[in-house]
């Protein structure tokens, strides 16, 4: 029995949303009497941080506190329109809708506080901590909360604003077929070390090393989080993850967690990440976003780096043990690849 | 069907409840108590997004039947909380990012504790094999483990 090291690598580049209809998404922000804010969307957060990143994006365009800020997202029955959260589309698409909107309504509130303040809207900015002054004049101030309680029960006024992304459909070229399915594009390569057992076919991560450009990082916590998850997804589904293991015959699918294979914190390797950050002009404070691309290179990765280590090419996902050994027999034993 | 009287300590405060036989601890503590920090994963002890600590130890309560801690003491997230401040390890999971969906995030916690509640210095290893039991779909081991290690180092530190 013998281990052989292999090492793969991948490049990917990853689209930024859709063609589909235009690929729209919607986002409403009003203000309370109390001066703090609500984002409303019908966009999902299932754990990539949308609404962290809508929070922070609306925040900084109305130029208040980020605290100030509420985000009510996902339901589609009292919610603005969205295409949804998918294609890695929630930061471009649905950040610039909510910028768009938190533009619109921090017009209303300047004209609310320029009434108020009796100047004239276009001398004054905000302070970023919830007061809006004149500028060169910090003295001359207003709370937003203050502006607020005017423009409900003084002026007569909503401190709210409308956004919508949307981008002309692109059509397809009857002779060649091509089209513009995406207004930006994220990059990424990632190189995986494996060690595989010719004699039992395993498959074990040894460590990962990726670079990704995703436009710049709006939440770089969150963004080092979800490349560190997503390459364990990938990694999955290179390795573990498989309905339906003899498809179309469901007869040996697994019914529950117990018999579907999934990384478990005993399976994890060291994984180094670095984050390149070359703002998307088209994108809300140049973000573009690491959506499903921190899966997606992990898997021809492993693939490549099986095949470094003992010889065999398997396209077929996900490599179990059973495909390595079986590959291995095929071709009469292991034959590792020279290492670069 | 006949129901059954039970009483039991949870989060340090007696409670009685009146339970069907073959009700497990899961159902018991959301439904009957209102304590919804226990997760449904699987219900089969799979996943340990459910677990709880009975008399200090781990246990998975989707496969615990509720008559059986009858004048037990069943801690869950709910009484982690030190009054108005988080726990070490509510604080140490915030601190490293160590939830995103955070549907494991309360099976996580509990692990956590019992495993420190044990052994107050657990080595990396230590930490994996405490949290071996629970699944995070969003693969977020990695920031967890920190998060443990975080909790115990600032514990020993303090």
């Amino acid at each position: 029995m013998t281990r052989h090291r292999g090492r793969g690598m991948a490049s990917i580049n990853y689209p930024i949303g859709m063609n589909l209809g235009g690929d729209p998404s919607q986002a409403l922000v009003h203000s309370n009497p109390s001066g703090k804010f609500t984002v409303a969307l019908s966009s999902i957060d299932l754990g990539q941080g949308m609404k962290s990143v809508t929070r922070q994006i609306c925040a900084e365009t109305l130029g208040v506190p980020v605290e100030d800020v509420y985000v009510d997202t996902a339901d589609s029955d009292t919610g603005p329109h969205c295409m949804g959260s998918f294609a890695s589309r929630g930061t471009h698409r649905v950040g610039n809708a909510v910028m768009a909107a938190a533009r619109e309504a921090r017009g209303v509130m300047m004209e609310a506080a320029a009434e108020e303040l009796e100047v004239n809207a276009a001398d004054l900015e905000t302070d970023g901590r919830g007061n809006i002054h004149v500028k060169g004049a910090p003295h001359r101030s207003i709370s937003t909360k203050d502006v607020a309680i005017a423009a409900q029960f003084k002026q007569g006024k909503t401190i709210s604003g409308r956004g919508i992304f949307l981008v002309p459909l692109s059509d397809v070229d009857p002779e060649t077929g091509e089209m513009s399915p995406a207004t930006c594009y994220a990059h990424a390569c990632l190189v995986a070390e494996v060690e595989v057992d010719d004699e039992t076919g395993e498959v074990a991560m040894v460590r990962m090393d990726s670079a990704y450009e995703l436009g710049r990082a709006l939440n770089p916590r969150l963004v080092e989080q979800q490349l560190v998850g997503g390459a364990w997804m990938g990694v999955s589904h290179a390795l573990y993850e498989t309905p339906e293991p003899y498809y179309p015959d469901p007869v040996h699918g697994p019914r529950d967690f117990v018999e579907y294979l999934m990384p478990g914190p005993g399976d994890i390797c060291p994984h180094d990440i670095a984050v390149l950050e070359r703002p998307a002009p088209d994108g809300p404070f140049g973000g573009k976003g690491p959506g499903e691309m921190c899966a997606n290179p992990v898997l021809p990765a492993v693939a490549n780096a099986i095949f470094n280590a003992v010889g065999v090419r398997i396209d077929d996902l996900p490599i179990t043990p059973e495909k390595v050994l079986r590959a291995i027999k095929a071709q009469g034993g292991a034959r590792p690849q020279a290492r670069r | 069907m006949t129901k059954i009287p039970l009483q039991f300590r949870h989060n340090g405060r007696d409670v009685a409840i009146f339970v069907d036989g073959g009700t497990n601890l899961l159902v018991a503590l959301r439904e009957l108590i209102g304590d919804m920090t226990p997760k449904f994963g699987c219900g089969q002890g799979g996943c340990g997004t459910c677990s709880v600590l009975i008399d200090g130890e781990l246990h998975l309560s989707c496969l615990t039947l509720a008559e059986t801690v009858a004048g037990r003491s069943v801690e869950t997230l709910d009484g982690m909380k030190q009054g108005p401040n988080l726990h070490p390890l509510q604080r140490a999971f915030a601190d490293n990012f160590a939830a995103q969906c955070g549907y494991c995030t309360p099976g996580m916690l509990m692990a956590a504790k019992a495993l420190l509640d044990r052994n107050p210095s657990p080595s990396r290893t230590e930490v994996i094999e405490a949290i071996s039991g629970n699944i995070c779909r969003c693969t977020g081991y990695e920031p967890i483990i920190n998060a443990i290690l975080a909790a115990a180092g600032g514990r020993a530190s303090a």
